[in-house]
């Protein structure tokens, strides 16, 4: 097998073969390989669509859609109080922070601002659902590659923070707790102490993942030069959040265009790696998973005290108006567009999730690459299936 | 490349939880003892409590109710299902006029439609409707997840009193009624 | 304690024959029994801070059985578009080569299945037909990913046996002999620079050949990280995918057996086999404790293979191959060169 290292010659092989399913060297027929929807690296119901001279990819077509659950369309007859329950869903492992910019889009409609001490709680939950669902990330690309324990490890660790969010929203993976003007709740005594030591418990989580993965050798080969992004080509495709840094674009929303959360507030570091390969987008991540935890134990240690919920009607009316919030997510930036004509349900929703724009990179990345290379690259892309179809 | 090779290192890391497993007393006292060591709780034999706030099951405090149906809109799935009458009560002084009360007839909640976000709960003006941390409640038939007023009712003992407030908060803590 | 030499000259061939069949079931399916429980279901559980099952017998013990009876019941499917007898003789070929291989192992100093002269050489031979199970399984399932993964296993079977070969050199040019029971009298028999109180185990003057060993025993178990025929993550189960019911659990059978056996010539060739220090190497208590110390030293090494296989991730096709061709391979070569040297030398 010849290896095809140069993009354009394996375009024009890509245009002129890959439909023939020839391969012009060799001439000996290629294959299509249909990854999923069912199928183990998939994580949900994404379907690949590969076609292989060999074990190299010649093209690869992720299809979607076998999730989707019409979000934007049940939110134009669901209540503002109502939607926030479904957002939830949209991507399940980190789902307060789905809540948060959906609420401030809501809040800047009505020009509502919510105190401080539920901005911070609010910066807090949506920091810890980055925790619990990078660390996961962390646990499932080490499993895509081969490694079983790291993912229990991260099963194991993330319950730490979960359950520090079921004790103040009472649900574990479906808070519902973000409200307009505020949040449904104050914290019950003594969370702040489980909560640091659940901090704790992650930052010995990430000690544990970069000696039994990140420092190993064949995690290290197998992932380095694995799926270069470069900066421009990833920008043109929309990639925010992670997936961007690790290409050394030093860009986060959080920082750069803070919107009702707290960010500014906190010292704290953007990470980048230069190198955009699969590698650099496992490393970005885990140092955001330590970051977070820092920002954790600052905001309660700073948590101001006062109401946590401003003056809002009972009864939501949105008033006219259009609104786009978005937000850094556990995935990548995230924004909800709101158009409201001032009713008690919002006229359309717009939702932009991070992951359809990961995915949406992949058939770029994907070509000429190796069989195992497929599940590295959509491994360290990460996306949730929920996010992408909605 | 490092001193120790990663390979090395991440031996380490699984045979070091291997032993906290074995041994979680250390090695003063080295009895194995995987039962403690592993993070794991076999389920049935023993429970792990969720937080007094978790939402488990909704329970009914039927006094309360008032069958005025703002729980069964607010629901975004129409889970709840609602009929009351209304009835002539006697007065409250003597030489009253007779008073015009809502009686409940039925309120049942279809978990198996239910999402547990809790809205009804929240919307409640009377409170009347209250999160209980039970989580016990699966059924070999789909239709026996609908629970009726008397089952509703009968999760009120489980609900927990409302926990104290972290400092600095200023919301006032709400109160469960007695059953 | 009846010799066991004596007990078999007194037997009709085919009462020896039966007796034969009977030990290599009892070594090939017990050493996979204890290796599923003790290893896959208990130690590797606690790695991940969990307790594995706990609810059929104490401890879970009887899940194994369990899991049989389940296996046992499921419906044997085979695809429609498979090559029907290849498709379903694939497993017993995985098998039988596993029960060949345990033939030659000798478990005490008159516990054996066959003292053959060519003993190693005969195992080396009969693990290669194992490739042709797998190939079968991956071309007779008619399916994409049992393909690739058939493929693979045979690419990387045939690439690791040389390096497994090379390995067992070095011991048999130590030795002196093919024969499996002269190579553990001979450590029993030798001394280290005089001194004969635990004779030599070869993993003193072999090490790399045993790190050789170990790591292309690996590759040929086709465990992490060298597990790219079976990669869950990407080719499903690889050459297993369409397998159900009693034909996976004889991969499954298989996959255990071999390891525990592969392990018990590692444990003859490197570890000292069944002697032990301080008893002379002909008494018949040997016999008795002979298996006992084979086993300990299966089980240790066993635990080796599972700690790796549950702690790295997995190599990618091209490296693997690139491992063991510029790595292992040469390193073998010249680990043969020296013990060669080494012993016209001494």
């Amino acid at each position: 097998m010849t290896a095809i290292s140069d993009r354009e010659k394996l375009s024009y092989i890509a245009a002129q073969a890959a439909d023939a399913r020839l391969n012009l060297e060799l001439e000996t027929e290629g294959m299509t390989l249909n990854l999923g929807p069912q199928h183990p690296a998939t994580h949900g119901t994404l379907r690949i669509i590969a076609k292989l001279d060999g074990e190299q990819v010649i093209s690869a077509e992720p299809v979607m859609g076998y999730m989707h659950r019409g979000y934007e369309k049940l939110a134009e007859v669901r209540t503002y109080p109502q939607v926030t329950a479904l957002v939830n869903r949209i991507d399940w492992v980190g789902s307060f922070a789905n809540e948060v910019p959906f609420i401030l889009a809501a809040e800047k409609l009505m020009e509502v601002e919510a105190p401080p001490r539920a901005q911070w709680i609010r910066t807090a939950l949506f920091e810890m659902s980055r925790v619990a669902n990078i660390s996961l990330f962390l646990g499932d690309m080490a499993l895509q590659l081969g490694a079983t324990t790291p993912a229990f490890f991260a099963f194991r660790d993330r319950e730490h923070v979960l359950n520090q969010i079921e004790a103040v929203t009472g649900g574990r993976f479906h808070p519902n707790f973000d409200r307009i003007g505020g949040l449904k709740d104050d914290l019950p005594a003594g969370w702040i102490t489980e909560t640091k030591r659940a901090m704790r418990k992650m930052r010995q989580f990430c000690d544990e993942m970069e000696q039994l993965v990140l420092g190993n050798e064949i995690f290290a080969a197998r992932s380095r030069g694995i799926g270069v992004i470069p900066a421009d080509i990833g920008l043109s495709y929309g990639l925010s959040g992670a997936n961007i840094r690790s290409s050394g674009v030093d860009w986060d929303t959080r920082r750069d265009n803070p919107c009702g959360l707290v960010h500014s507030e906190l010292d704290w570091k953007v990470w980048t790696h230069p190198d955009g390969d699969s590698f650099a987008r496992f490393w970005v991540r885990l140092q955001e998973v330590r970051e977070s935890t820092k920002m954790i134990d600052q905001l309660l240690d700073g948590l101001p005290s006062g109401p946590i919920m401003a003056k809002v009607p009972r009864i939501i009316k949105v008033p006219a108006g259009e609104a786009y919030v978005e937000t850094e997510n556990p995935l990548g930036v995230m924004g909800y567009y709101v158009i409201s004509k001032g009713d008690l349900v919002p006229y359309r929703v717009k939702i932009r999730s991070a992951s359809f724009s990961n995915i949406s990179i992949a058939p770029w990345l994907l070509k000429g690459v190796y069989v195992p290379d497929i599940i590295t690259i959509l491994a360290s892309l990460y996306f949730i299936l929920g996010d992408i179809d909605r | 490349m490092a001193l120790v090779p990663g390979l090395i290192k991440g031996l380490g890391v699984t045979g070091g939880t291997l032993l906290r497993t074995v041994f979680p007393d250390g090695w003063k006292k080295p009895i194995p003892n995987p039962v403690k060591g592993a993070e794991t709780v076999q389920y049935p034999h023993e429970k792990e409590a969720p937080p007094p706030r978790a939402r488990g099951v909704i329970a009914l405090h039927e006094e309360n109710c008032t069958a005025c149906m703002l729980c069964a809109r607010e629901c975004p799935d129409w889970c709840i299902y609602i009929e009351g009458h209304k009835e002539k009560a006697p007065p409250r002084r003597a030489g009253g006029k007779p008073r015009q009360v809502n009686a409940l007839d039925r309120f049942d909640i279809d978990y198996a439609l239910c999402m547990y976000c809790g809205i009804c709960v929240e919307v409640c003006p009377f409170e009347a409707l209250f999160w209980s941390p039970e989580y016990e409640f699966s059924e070999p038939r789909i239709a026996d997840l609908l629970h009726d007023k008397s089952r509703l009712a009968e999760w009120m003992e489980t609900v927990p009193d409302f926990e104290a407030y972290e400092a600095g908060a200023e919301t006032k803590v709400k109160k469960v009624p007695p059953t | 304690m009846i010799d066991a030499t004596i007990l078999l000259g007194e037997l009709a061939y085919w009462q020896q024959t039966s007796l034969r069949v009977v030990g290599g079931l009892a070594a090939v399916l017990l050493i996979a029994g204890t290796l599923v429980y003790l290893h896959l279901f208990k130690l590797v559980s606690f790695m991940q801070s969990r307790l594995g099952p706990m609810e059929a017998g104490p401890f879970g013990s009887l899940q194994l059985l369990a899991e049989v009876g389940k296996f046992l019941q499921k419906e044997d499917l085979v695809p429609r578009k498979a090559d029907r007898f290849v498709f379903l003789a694939a497993p017993f070929v995985v098998l039988v080569s596993t029960f060949l291989l345990v033939v030659v192992v000798p478990w005490g100093p008159d516990a054996w299945f066959v003292d053959s002269d060519i003993g190693i050489y005969l195992a080396m031979a009969v693990s290669s037909v194992s490739v042709i199970g797998i190939l079968m399984a991956g071309w007779g399932s008619a399916s994409k990913y049992s393909l690739l993964g058939g493929l693979r296993a045979t690419g990387q079977l045939i690439a690791y046996e040389l390096p497994l070969i090379l390995a067992v050199i070095g011991v048999v040019i130590q030795a002196g002999t093919m024969n499996m029971q002269l190579i553990v009298t001979a450590q029993a028999d030798g001394a280290i620079f005089g001194w004969d109180g635990i004779g030599n185990p070869y993993i003193l003057t072999q090490g790399v050949g045993f790190l050789l060993f170990m790591i292309a025993m690996q590759a040929e178990l086709t465990q992490t990280p060298f597990d790219m025929p079976i990669a869950e993550s990407e080719l499903v189960t690889g050459y297993m995918t369409e397998y159900s019911g009693m034909r996976f659990l004889l991969f499954f059978i298989g996959e255990f057996a071999t390891a525990g056996v592969f392990s018990a010539i590692a444990a003859v060739l490197f570890l000292g086999g069944w002697y032990v220090p301080g008893i002379d190497s002909d008494d018949n208590i040997l016999n008795v404790i002979g298996p006992l110390v084979m086993l300990t030293k299966v089980v240790g090494l066993t635990f080796l293979v599972f700690w790796f296989r549950f702690t790295f991730p997995r190599f990618r096709e091209d490296q693997l191959q690139k491992l063991a061709w510029k790595v292992l391979i040469p390193v073998a070569l010249a680990n043969i060169v020296a013990t060669g040297i080494l012993k016209v030398a001494f």
